[in-house]
């Protein structure tokens, strides 16, 4: 009998702003590179999915409709909260996947510098991809970008924080709520991370975490009405296939990230405006200039 | 209806003479399809005709596309794509000002034979259409040397070979939307124009023989549907862009899923135009006219949804019956002309149905214009129904023709959400003179264009594309460039 016996983590869902178990009342163990498990966490069914879609949409006109200026703040506010919990994402990664302590280290801390690159971006991207137009009369016209609505992610098994950090804040930036599934494998980061939000003044439903089996939620996202855009990371040909297949109906646009384990620390290629224009839609707006 | 009628030109008191537009235009008996830089006879050997929709006549006999004239037609491409992409930028871009010259110089001929072969009035083809042609090749001529600037922190590259199937309401304009982008960038092309007007674009294709476009860079393919499939299809197309249906552009999706290809739709719409009691009334009911029955209605973002503050309600509608009833409808080449002939005959049963699935449904009709229809052609008067609901047929599907349904709103909060209550996204309109209101409605519309105080108008330099099941990417402007490029 040990001295002390370890309190085993709870591992929840994050929808709506708070932590519910998964409806369908399945859990799989989290294992650390000995084979001892050390948490469990929720495999999410097709109705947590519908139930974390509800919630982002409850919030979409709200996080569109926030300033700019605010959604930045929110975000660094994450980053902030990240940054004093390093420790304890280096160790979740350390422990359940093959990365050395320092390399552990080191996704975090890209993970922090990620969220307030993004924070740095609510307010600029605007200028970056919008523009007035010269068109060839008296009228004014200019394009702006706007929020294409609920995205849905699938983030990578590797690197399962970075990846999922850039994934979400990138549509964060632009104003759409997400729903995001955690890589199968390494769901631990994932978890912290709803823990992160819940105390980043997020407002409930913005961000949306299940982990589960990611086969199993695919599709289901994929066709969902109400989800306006998928962002998938490393995905293998079929699954790419399945996505285009099953998002075809409504007509969704469709993110597919390939990034090496060097770009994803890259915040030239993981960062910049062309990977938030993908959760954009361009609106051109025209009015006559007349006295 | 009483006071305005005794002033309409056209049913009363005064007579237009005609004025048909007398430029003879080379109508050859039959064309070939555009490989490699010439003209041949389809592999398929086979041919259908295309006819003039204001008088039923034959104009020609076209070439139908079958797998072996697509795979040439992708094959010529695919070889001319390296040269094409490797010539110096300002090099290419001069063959693009060459292009636009000459659509400037051939201007009229095109501009009668797109309203002979589709129905549209001279006026329309001849002040809208062909100026708008020329204008995307001149502007997109620029872009060529300058892409660098266009992506900051990228390096553009081109894409390769593009599939680009186009429709029959603005058929050159939807070429030019097309092909100008594409070549700017660097790619090589398969143009497909639609079955029923396709004449205008093989005329296009002379235009790049006597400008010595190199061969196989632009090739243009006639044919229905199963020839536009095919390009889809063939695994050398990298690029898929295309105008047209919602329905045929779900289809397009579900087809090109997991291979790659690159894919860009502008879609239909049910674009909302939303007209605010402190809007100046006249200009609104000139923006309605133009949002509708411009083109007959065939337009992909016509205001077919019409909301009407409830406090000028019968002010509108009794001022929109004036400016119907004054429209002049018939002869697409007489240049009075305001109201062509419907692109075809299956166009026509399809709009005839929606007029009569609103009567069904217990909307009013109100088709207040009483000219005198040619004998012969496709004919559609310009038309209106009040009394509808949100759940009639009319009120959410695409009819693609003109007929607008008009509804009533009271506040700023339910014209939006009545207007944002569709799938579609495509275009809106707003009418206020109200500054701050008109921002915050474009602001808040579902649609990639709002025309404020306007209505349909186009510029190469701005951006038109979809929201929601309208499609996605966008033609024209800076951002039309990233569908013809890759990182």
């Amino acid at each position: 009998m040990p001295e002390r016996l370890d309190i085993i983590k709870t591992c929840k869902l994050f929808i709506g702003g708070s932590f519910p178990r998964t409806e369908s009342g399945r859990s799989a163990p989290v294992h650390d590179g000995r084979g001892r498990v050390i948490a469990h966490v929720c495999i999410a069914s097709r109705k947590d999915l519908r139930e974390a879609v509800e919630s982002a949409r409850r919030v979409s006109d709200s996080w569109a409709d926030a300033s700019a200026y605010l959604r930045g703040q929110i975000l660094y506010r994450m980053a902030e909260m990240l940054e004093s919990r390093r420790e304890e994402f280096a160790s979740a990664i350390s422990t359940t996947t093959p990365l050395t302590p320092a390399k552990a280290r080191r996704e975090v801390d890209a993970s922090v510098d990620r969220l307030v690159r993004f924070a740095g971006w609510t307010d600029k991207f605007q200028q970056v991809l919008g523009c007035q137009n010269p068109v060839a009369g008296p009228y004014y016209n200019f394009s702006v970008p706007q929020p294409s609505g609920i995205t849905g992610i699938l983030s990578p098994d590797a690197p399962s924080l970075l990846g999922l950090v850039t994934m979400i804040s990138a549509p964060l930036c632009t104003g759409c709520p997400v729903v995001a599934v955690a890589s199968d494998s390494t769901p631990l980061p994932a978890v912290l991370l709803g823990e992160v939000c819940a105390t980043s003044d997020i407002p409930g439903g913005v961000v949306n975490i299940l982990t589960g089996n990611r086969a199993e939620l695919i599709e289901p996202m994929a066709e969902h009405r109400e989800v306006q855009v998928i962002a998938a990371a490393n995905l293998k040909p079929a699954q790419r296939e399945l996505i285009q297949t099953a998002a075809a109906d409504g007509l969704k646009r469709i993110h597919l990230l390939e990034h090496s384990d060097s770009s994803w620390l890259d915040d030239d290629a993981a960062a910049s405006p062309w990977e938030i224009d993908p959760y954009l839609d361009t609106k051109t707006i025209w009015h006559p200039s007349a006295t | 209806m009483t006071g305005v009628d005794s002033h309409t030109a056209g049913t009363t008191g005064w007579e237009y003479s005609p004025a048909p537009e007398r430029t003879r235009v080379a109508i050859k008996d039959e064309y070939g399809l555009f490989i490699n830089g010439s003209f041949c006879a389809p592999k398929s050997r086979r041919r259908f005709d295309t006819i003039n929709p204001a008088t039923e006549e034959t104009l020609s006999r076209v070439a139908e596309a079958g797998p072996a004239d697509v795979n040439a037609a992708v094959e010529a491409a695919k070889a001319a794509g390296p040269g094409w992409a490797r010539l110096k930028p300002s090099e290419r871009a001069k063959f693009l000002f060459r292009i636009a010259r000459r659509i400037q110089e051939r201007s009229r001929e095109l501009a009668v034979l797109e309203t002979m072969d589709g129905g549209k009035p001279i006026k329309e083809s001849r002040d809208i259409d062909l100026p708008l042609v020329a204008q995307h090749f001149f502007y997109h001529a620029g872009w060529a040397d300058k892409l660098a600037y266009a992506f900051p922190g990228r390096t553009p590259r081109p894409v390769g070979v593009c599939g680009q199937i186009i429709p029959w309401n603005f058929p050159l304009l939807m070429a030019a939307w097309k092909l100008a982008p594409a070549l700017a960038c660097g790619n090589t092309c398969v143009l497909k124009p639609a079955e029923t007007t396709s004449l205008t674009a093989l005329h296009l294709a002379e235009i790049f023989q006597e400008i010595e476009l190199p061969p196989g860079v632009v090739n243009i393919i006639t044919g229905a549907g199963e020839t536009g499939a095919a390009i889809v299809e063939h695994p050398d197309v990298k690029k898929v862009a295309f105008t047209g249906s919602t329905e045929v552009g779900k289809h397009l999706a579900r087809s090109v899923a997991g291979t790659g290809k690159k894919l860009t739709l502008e879609l239909g719409g049910k674009s909302p135009n939303i007209i605010f009691a402190d809007a100046a009334i006249d200009q609104a009911i000139e923006g309605i006219v133009a949002s509708i029955w411009f083109n007959q209605g065939h337009v992909c973002c016509a205001g077919s949804r019409l909301f009407v503050q409830e406090s000028i309600a019968d002010e509108v509608i009794d001022k929109l019956a004036h400016r119907m009833r004054s429209l002049r409808i018939g002869d697409p080449l007489d240049k009075n002309t305001d109201v062509g002939a419907i692109n075809s005959s299956t166009q026509l049963k399809t709009i005839e149905r929606y007029i009569d699935a609103g009567g069904d449904e217990g909307a009013v009709l109100h088709e207040v214009n009483e000219q005198p229809l040619p004998d012969k052609g496709y004919w559609c008067r310009p038309c209106f129904f009040t009394g509808v609901q949100p759940s009639h047929v009319i009120a959410r599907e695409e009819i693609f023709g003109p007929v607008l349904s008009v509804m009533t709103f009271r506040t700023p909060e339910e014209a939006l959400a009545r207007a944002n209550n569709t799938p579609y996204g495509l275009a809106a309109g707003v009418w206020t003179n109200t500054g701050s209101k008109i921002f915050e409605i474009a602001r808040k519309l579902d649609a990639g264009v709002v025309w404020c105080n306007t209505y349909n108008k186009f510029d190469a330099s701005s951006p038109f594309g979809g929201f929601k099941e309208s499609g996605f990417g966008r033609e024209g402007g800076r951002h039309g460039l990233r569908a013809y490029v890759k990182f």
